[in-house]
């Protein structure tokens, strides 16, 4: 199997994360989709990596999955905190920035 | 050269003064005028003490300066701000600080109904520091400074009651009269720098064999247009009449006897430039002969006694200026002149003042009449004053006009006819007005229109007019005598000892002089006997409509030099706000439509957000892919 599939697959997943993003209104698919989005980043660093056989992109994809899981413990508090004050999930409804 | 210290005194005291007056406010209103007076005597003094010293002296030590600081040094161009007393500035000290003396003295019974008393006498004070500044100072630049001064104390004068709009615009037109001459003035010392390198007196004066006669010519037209506006000399005399407007003192002092008679302290200061400019000399009697005869001819139909002395002095300064382009021979009878002119002129404009404090200020000569029973010492001194002027032997401007007369008729030729006719017309036309101002304010019927007799002015009026008009009698006769003034300042304005060639015997001429005063006199006596209406005549020549309009001099400026200006600004106004303001506003503008239209970007969603993400980073990509492809 050549290794140029895995940068389809990653384009793939990239583009169905993208998708989701904008097209979802309930915040936690938002988020998963995100995740989504930065896995398929890293599958195209891994994949790089293996391709120019150094470590580099190995390297890069971890410090991926480090931030990834920062942003998980941050963004999902404030999804929380946002359903607490309004009984609301939808993206659309925290929209008050703009006044 | 000898150096002394009293020099800067003379400016630094009345300087003072005026700022002590000026600082001081109210509180120095119960003593002000009294310090004022104070200061002006003890300048005079310090002038008495010094011309006594400089006659002891011999000829050629007779100059002193005083260096006070080093002002510029540049390079090789160095200015220092220093004073220099030489036998022209003393003529001119005396005459400021002792004509100044009086009247400031005068002014203290003048002023003592005005409230802001005070006020007058700071402004008298400033005016007698910056004139000594002018005369003293040894360069240009130092000039330049007193120059200014002088205007800015003329501006502050004239329009001393300045709750009259009138008045002020009187100052005002004055000070941009005087704005015109200054420009000539800071050219000539631009010129002078890059000609000499140099703008001090006595090292323009070593220089003037090297320079060119162009760069002589531009400078000596300078100096002449700053000395027209000045000293209100054709074409820039329009503001003299105006000046009026100021309490009568100041009309005595600064626009009579000193501060007009600058430009002839300029010319003749600058005679090194003239004698070696003979178009710009030639320039100088032209302005001086016109002046003399524009000056005289509205002289004849002013029916405003301050406005007809006006016209008066400044025909007088016709007569200097013509006496200046003479050449070095003319320079010591202009000072002759200036100085008689100084004492006769003060105290007849002082003499009007009295008539007008008699008279509830009223200054129309054709509201006067027969006043010469009710104030008696008034009408003895203006008298005096009148004989001096009109040149009657053996009174003052006898002496003085006679000679500048000789010396032009001497010129010879078609010029010695031109300048001779001129002053000799000029000396009838004088003998005709002055005459008429006599007759219609202390002759004749009584015009005045109400109960109230004119009363005798106060002692503290009376007695400085007398004392002018004594010397309106003896110093004709005292600067003649021997040739002592020519004597006197031969050595700054005629080192040389040129003499002319007399054409005519003197007797002559002061025979031609005398037989056109007696026809000036006699035709006024003729026109003005009997009784006189109390409004002037409205059917009139032309002629005499001209006059009384100043000779269509401020319809000519306005016309040529007011209105277009005007409209140059108002079209360079319009241009600032199309096209400057234009572009400012289009730039503004275009920004806050910008602003406007992208702002619904900013609609708050999220997802909107990031669609434009993904569409920028999409947008990037092909970007980046279309250029390397």
């Amino acid at each position: 199997m050549a290794v140029a599939n895995y940068l389809y697959l990653s384009a793939i997943l990239f583009t169905i994360g993208a998708i989701g993003v904008v097209v979802r209104r309930n915040s936690i698919v938002v988020f998963m989709c995100i995740e989504l989005m930065l896995n398929a980043a890293n599958l195209a660093f891994v994949t790089f990596a293996r391709i120019n056989g150094n470590l580099e992109g190995q390297v890069v994809a971890f410090f991926t999955m480090v931030v990834a899981a920062c942003e998980v413990v941050v963004g999902l508090a404030i999804i929380v905190t946002i359903y607490r004050s309004r009984r609301s999930a939808s993206v659309d409804d925290a929209s008050l920035l703009k006044r | 050269m000898q150096t002394s210290e009293n020099l800067l005194w003379l400016i630094a005291l009345p300087l003072f003064s005026s700022a002590i007056l000026l600082l001081a406010g109210k509180r120095a209103n119960s003593w002000g005028h009294i310090m004022g007076t104070i200061v002006s005597a003890s300048t005079f003094t310090i002038g008495i003490i010094e011309f006594f010293a400089m006659q002891s002296r011999s000829e050629e030590n007779r100059a002193v300066t005083q260096k006070i600081f080093t002002w510029i040094s540049v390079g090789s161009f160095n200015v220092d701000a220093s004073l220099l007393l030489d036998q022209l500035s003393i003529c001119f000290v005396l005459l400021i600080t002792g004509v100044g003396t009086l009247i400031h003295v005068y002014s203290i019974a003048y002023m003592s109904h005005d409230l802001d008393r005070r006020r007058f006498f700071a402004y008298l004070n400033l005016f007698i520091a910056s004139m000594l500044l002018l005369v003293l100072g040894d360069s240009y630049l130092n000039l330049y400074v007193g120059w200014e001064g002088v205007g800015l104390a003329s501006y502050l004068l004239i329009g001393f009651w300045n709750e009259k709009p009138a008045y002020a615009t009187a100052a005002k037109k004055a000070f941009v009269a005087n704005r015109v001459g200054d420009v000539g003035l800071s050219l000539a010392i631009m010129i002078s720098f890059a000609t000499f390198g140099d703008v001090s007196f006595s090292g323009m004066k070593d220089g003037v064999d090297q320079a060119s006669s162009t760069q002589l010519t531009a400078i000596g037209l300078m100096l002449l247009l700053a000395a027209c506006g000045k000293s209100a000399q054709f074409p820039l005399q329009s503001w003299l009449g105006d000046a009026m407007a100021g309490p009568t003192p100041v009309s005595a002092l600064i626009h009579a006897a000193t501060m007009v008679t600058a430009g002839v302290y300029l010319i003749t200061r600058s005679n090194f430039v003239f004698d070696a400019a003979p178009i710009a000399q030639l320039m100088v009697l032209i302005v001086g002969g016109v002046t003399l005869l524009f000056g005289a001819i509205i002289g004849m139909a002013k029916d405003d006694i301050k406005k007809a002395l006006a016209a008066s002095t400044m025909s007088q300064i016709g007569y200097m200026i013509l006496a200046t382009g003479l050449g070095p021979i003319g320079y010591a009878f202009a000072i002759m002149h200036l100085l008689t002119h100084g004492f006769f002129k003060a105290s007849m404009f002082l003499g009007a003042g009295s008539v007008m404090h008699g008279m509830k200020d009223e200054v129309n000569m054709r509201k006067y009449g027969g006043i010469g029973k009710f104030m008696p010492i008034t009408f003895l001194t203006f008298g005096l004053g009148y004989l001096a002027i009109i040149g009657v032997p053996p009174f003052a401007g006898f002496y003085s006009k006679d000679k500048i007369i000789e010396t032009a008729l001497n010129e010879g030729g078609i010029k010695g006819l031109i300048l001779g006719s001129a002053t000799l017309l000029g000396a009838m036309i004088t003998a005709f007005y002055m005459t008429r101002v006599v007759i219609l304010t202390f002759f004749g019927n009584e015009r005045w229109g109400h109960k109230d007799e004119p009363h005798e002015s106060p002692a503290l009026m009376l007695i400085p007019i007398g004392l002018l008009s004594v010397g309106s009698v003896a110093s004709g006769y005292l600067l003649y005598k021997g040739d002592w003034l020519v004597h006197w300042l031969e050595p700054v304005v005629n080192p040389l000892k040129v003499h002319h060639k007399e054409l005519l015997p003197p007797i002559v001429v002061s025979i031609m002089a005398v037989a056109v005063v007696l026809v000036g006199v006699s035709v006024a006596i003729l026109k003005y006997r009997g009784e006189q209406p109390d409004k002037a005549p409205e059917r009139v020549s032309v002629f005499t409509r001209a006059a009384r309009k100043d000779l269509f001099q401020d319809n000519f400026n306005e016309a040529a030099f007011m209105r277009p200006g005007q409209s140059v600004v108002k079209n360079l106004l319009n241009i600032d706000h199309l096209i400057i303001d234009g572009m400012v506003r289009a730039v503004g503008s275009v920004s806050l439509s910008a602003g406007n239209k992208l702002r619904v970007v900013q609609n708050g969603y999220v997802r909107s957000y990031a669609l434009l993400m993904v569409v920028g980073a999409l947008a990037l990509i092909a970007t980046i892919w279309l250029i390397t492809a």
